[in-house]
């Protein structure tokens, strides 16, 4: 059967836009593997902070009648302080040792979190308007259309991974966090308190939760209960990508952004499914992930 | 005026177990002090109590005559404690570079930076974007004194540096710490290497069954006398 000029510019554009909607996830699934890379915590409540954080900006956008572009300002280090003060007084007591605490202690958080916003703001799902922005499109030939929010989030994304990598391999916050990682009592003979690198972890990913939250609100509707459907689009974007590098992570998101949109075109029903079957075929093949670790 | 260092009927305990029954220990300032004794007397647990590793009483272990007992490691870190951990420990996801850096993590003011501690062990320089792993045991070493004295100590804490180590080796350690010491740094050293210790050191102390079995000037101790301590015998 040939193949029509329309149908490979149809897959083009179907590649293109599962790569910008791969940057959406590569930003749920990063702050989650930054907690697992430092900390061995695996936190339940991922995507109920993410969903949280897109109500945050809800909430600011219609107190204030601010532009809700001010919820990147407001809410980003309000989750990071947020973080912070979570991780100091009740994370850092889950850890050491088993892992199961801190995955009941996480997974209550989620049931809190998801209560509290439904109590707050009903189970309506909300949005957040950017005056035209999340519908504007730049036309790139050939009929394909890229909107400006799916390639604003895209390129936030990776400068989120940039931003990590740098953090994590330059800075003097980076190595108190590896060293941790390796070897907490060591590092606290250096003078690097775990309490503290554990909670300043926290605060970023937290940070790096609510970008990931406020761009969900400017790209669709939200609700109270959406927020364990996100963590699982992070875990498989983190299990496709493979633990060691958050550039592995990003690719892990954009695979599974590509997923979804190919699933998508051969049928609207079976674009999650796919995603699912390709972070399955990964953990059957690959278990360690596309992108380990390479160093040392 | 006060020691830098002394612990005052320092006891300790793993949960029920009690491994150290009033141990008095203190090092001066630029002082060199041994700590030998079998294993299971106890060296290794008084160690972990200076550090703040293990919990004990605050008045037990002082720095300067101010009481540091049961404080965060990390606190004690700060106030000029550094250790070279037994079997080095270097982290090992970071280069030899960021190793010794990590040890500089609380910026301390004093004469160690990277040039002098490349300048202490030239082969860091050489191999100083290597992961720890691959490096011989004696580099490990010499990357673990390096980085513990990246934090500008006051007493720096050297936990079985010879351990593992061919004889040649543990020389070339022995010799670097020798003209670190004539800078007039403080230093415990907790050594298996009986002759060793008592040729680096200026007062030597031995440990047995959690007790203090034998102490003084490391000249006038004789091997009769260690062996006795050293045994119980």
């Amino acid at each position: 059967m040939p193949i029509s000029a329309s149908d490979l510019i149809g897959w083009l554009d179907t590649l293109i836009q599962g790569v910008l909607l791969g940057g959406l996830y590569a930003l749920f699934a990063m702050g989650l593997s930054l907690a697992f890379g430092v900390m061995r915590l695996v936190n339940i409540a991922h995507g109920d902070l993410i969903v949280l954080s897109a109500f945050g900006g809800v909430a600011l956008a219609l107190g204030t009648g601010w532009s809700p572009y001010v919820a990147f300002v407001v809410v980003v280090p309000a989750m990071a302080a947020l973080g912070y003060a979570l991780q100091r007084v009740l994370l850092n007591r889950t850890l050491g040792g088993d892992i199961l605490p801190p995955l009941l202690v996480t997974f209550g958080l989620s049931i809190i979190v998801q209560n509290l916003l439904l109590e707050m703001f009903s189970a309506d799902p909300r949005s957040l308007r950017a005056g035209g922005f999340e519908t504007a499109s730049v036309q790139l030939g050939g009929g394909i259309a890229v909107g400006w929010l799916p390639l604003s989030v895209f390129f936030a994304a990776a400068a989120v991974t940039l931003g990590l990598e740098l953090l994590f391999g330059r800075t003097r916050l980076g190595r108190a966090f590896r060293a941790t990682s390796d070897d907490r009592v060591t590092a606290e003979l250096m003078g690097i308190g775990h309490r503290h690198v554990f909670a300043l972890a926290t605060a970023v990913s937290f940070a790096i939760a609510a970008v990931a939250g406020i761009f969900l609100a400017f790209r669709t509707t939200v609700a109270p209960s959406d927020g364990p459907g996100y963590l699982l689009y992070a875990f498989e974007a983190v299990i496709i990508g493979g633990m060691g590098s958050f550039w592995g992570t990003f690719g892990g998101g954009v695979i599974l952004g590509v997923a979804q949109a190919v699933g998508f075109r051969f049928d609207p029903g079976w674009g999650i499914l796919v995603g699912h079957l390709a972070c399955l075929a990964v953990l059957l093949t690959r278990p360690e992930g596309l992108f380990p670790r390479t160093r040392d | 005026m006060s020691p830098l260092l002394a612990t005052d009927g320092l006891t300790a305990h793993y949960g029920d177990f009690q491994a150290l029954f009033g141990i008095d220990f203190e090092v001066g300032a630029g002082e060199v002090v041994a700590i030998i004794g079998a294993n299971g007397a106890g060296k290794s647990t008084f160690l972990r109590s200076v550090c703040g590793l293990l919990p004990v009483a605050s008045e037990q272990v002082r720095l300067d005559g101010e009481p540091i007992g049961g404080m965060p490691a990390h606190r004690i870190a700060a106030r000029g404690l550094a250790m070279v951990p037994e079997g080095r420990r270097l982290f090992p996801s970071l280069s030899v570079e960021e190793n010794l850096l990590a040890g500089a993590h609380l910026r301390r003011a004093g004469p160690w930076s990277l040039a002098r501690a490349y300048e202490l062990f030239p082969v860091l320089r050489e191999k100083r974007r290597a992961y720890p792993r691959t490096l011989s045991g004696g580099e490990q070493q010499m990357a673990a004194i390096g980085r513990a004295l990246m934090a500008n100590p006051r007493l720096l804490i050297c936990d079985e540096l010879s351990l593992g180590l061919a004889p040649v080796v543990v020389k070339g350690l022995y010799d670097a710490l020798t003209q670190v010491v004539r800078e007039g740094l403080a230093v415990i050293i907790v050594e298996q290497d009986v002759a060793l210790a008592q040729g680096m050191s200026r007062r030597l102390y031995c440990f047995q069954e959690g007790r203090v079995s034998l102490r003084g000037a490391s000249s006038a101790i004789t091997r009769a006398e260690i062996t006795r301590a050293y045994f119980g015998v």
